[in-house]
This record gives structure tokens, C-alpha cells and sequence, in this order.
């Protein structure tokens, strides 16, 4: 029976916003987190284990692939930390209005990509140009 | 206040169940001390990149960096354990699996935050 009153939102038919995207990446990005969270465990315990295992840990943080996962984390933890201020921005009330809700998510996507960019260049300067 | 009927508390209603209130207060506060936290490890520790073991133990037990090391260790994991279990209670409808995955995400978070946390301290008094 064919009805013309309008359907909730389906993945299929869904047209993609930046609010929506921003929401979906904010939930990624925290899983992806968690792998953050025991790389950094991964991190802490080979030095414990002394220098053989400790400088193995490095060298493969250190490596293109050890990288490239760095890199992904790093942009997660910087997008998962500002989209959660703006979260807490809406817990207090504020930045509801379309216009402000577009301009604080442009903001968490340029601040998250600089920041990623920033934190890659101080890991190749302390590395000595690595 | 109690806002639930008794009705609805008896038949355990409601998505949240008794912890909701709970869960959002230490979701915001974990999130609240993550962001210094987060901050202050990326731009210590990315001076650890290529750094030998003596370096590293240096930086991990100086001054109040193992204090920090250790909030950070406790802040970060009991977010993720809050995060996880809302993904899980949105996603995993199979009520067997979805119990088996809560217990194991709060086992787990609990594991390897104390884990980390006994590195750090043996990291910062040798041994």
C-alpha cells in the first residue's frame, strides 16, 4: 500500500551532509582510538622489557607502515578531541543553529588536518630530518 | 530525584537501565581531563621519536611525568570503555553477544590500563 507520507532518513537514500559525516567520523575515529590507546600501551611495555625489545617497538612505530598507522591515529586523536569540545560546546546549549553547527564542523576538520601536519613536522625535526 | 515509575523500574525499562546519568557524567569529565591529557603527551612524547631506551625511561620518570603518564592511563581507558559500550548496546542486538562483548570490553580496558600503569611506575623506579 503506497503512502506519500515521507520516510525516516535510510542509509540508501541518504544524502550525506557535513553534520552527518562529522557524527559518523566522531564514532570511527573514537574506535580507532582504542587501537591508539593499546599502541600506547604497546609503547610504554616494550621498554620495560629493555633495550633489544624497546628499540624493536621503535623501529616499527618508525617504519613506512608503523607511519602511516601514526599518522591515521594522530589525525583521529586530534578530529575525536575537537569534535568532542563541540559536543561539550552542545551539552552547555551552545552552537545549535545550522550556521554555527556548519562553520564549528569546517573548523574541527581545519584544525584537526593542521594540527596532523604540525605534530609530523615536530617528529621529523626531533628525529633529526629522519 | 527519581524520575522513572516504579512500573518502569521493575520491567527494566528504558535503554540506559539504572546507569545512564552515571555513564554521561564520566563520559564528559573523562573527556574534560583527555584534552590537556592528550595535548600534553602529543607534544611530549613526539620528541620521543627514534629515542634510545635510556631516553625514553629519562622522559617517562622525570619530574611529573609519570603522575601525568598515569592519569592519562586512567582517563583514556575508562573513555574507551564508556565509548565502546555505547557502540556495542547501539549495534550488537544479539543479547548474548552483546553481554559477552560488554564483559569483555570492561575486563579489558581494566587490564591493560593497570598493566600500563604497572610499566610506567617500574619504568620510574627501575627494577
Amino acid at each position: 500500500m503506497a503512502s506519500d507520507r515521507p520516510l525516516s532518513p535510510h542509509l540508501q537514500v541518504y544524502r550525506p551532509q557535513i553534520t552527518s559525516i562529522l557524527s559518523i567520523l566522531h564514532r570511527l575515529t573514537g574506535i580507532g582510538l582504542v587501537a591508539g590507546a593499546l599502541l600506547f600501551s604497546y609503547w610504554i611495555s616494550a621498554a620495560t622489557y629493555g633495550s633489544v625489545h624497546f628499540d624493536q617497538a621503535q623501529a616499527i612505530l618508525g617504519s613506512w607502515f608503523g607511519r602511516l598507522v601514526l599518522l591515521g591515529i594522530t589525525f583521529a586523536l586530534f578530529y575525536h578531541l575537537a569534535n568532542g569540545i563541540r559536543h561539550l560546546a552542545w551539552d552547555i546549549g551552545w552552537g545549535y543553529e545550522m550556521p554555527k553547527l556548519k562553520a564549528s564542523g569546517l573548523l574541527v576538520f581545519l584544525f584537526s588536518g593542521t594540527m596532523t601536519i604540525l605534530t609530523f613536522l615536530a617528529g621529523y625535526y626531533a628525529a633529526g630530518g629522519g | 530525584m527519581e524520575l522513572r515509575s516504579p512500573l518502569g523500574r521493575v520491567s527494566g525499562l528504558g535503554s540506559a537501565k539504572e546507569g545512564g546519568v552515571g555513564h554521561w557524567w564520566a563520559q564528559r569529565l573523562t573527556a574534560i581531563s583527555l584534552v590537556p591529557l592528550t595535548l600534553w603527551f602529543v607534544a611530549s612524547a613526539v620528541f620521543m621519536v627514534g629515542a634510545d631506551l635510556a631516553t625514553f625511561r629519562e622522559w617517562v620518570g622525570s619530574h611529573g611525568n609519570p603522575v601525568i603518564l598515569i592519569l592519562l592511563t586512567i582517563s583514556l581507558y575508562h573513555h574507551a570503555q564508556l565509548g565502546l559500550q555505547v557502540v556495542i548496546e547501539d549495534y550488537v542486538h544479539h543479547e548474548a553477544a552483546k553481554f559477552a562483548s560488554l564483559i569483555s570490553v570492561k575486563l579489558g580496558t581494566v587490564f591493560f590500563a593497570v598493566y600500563t600503569i604497572f610499566c610506567i611506575l617500574r619504568l620510574t623506579f627501575g627494577g
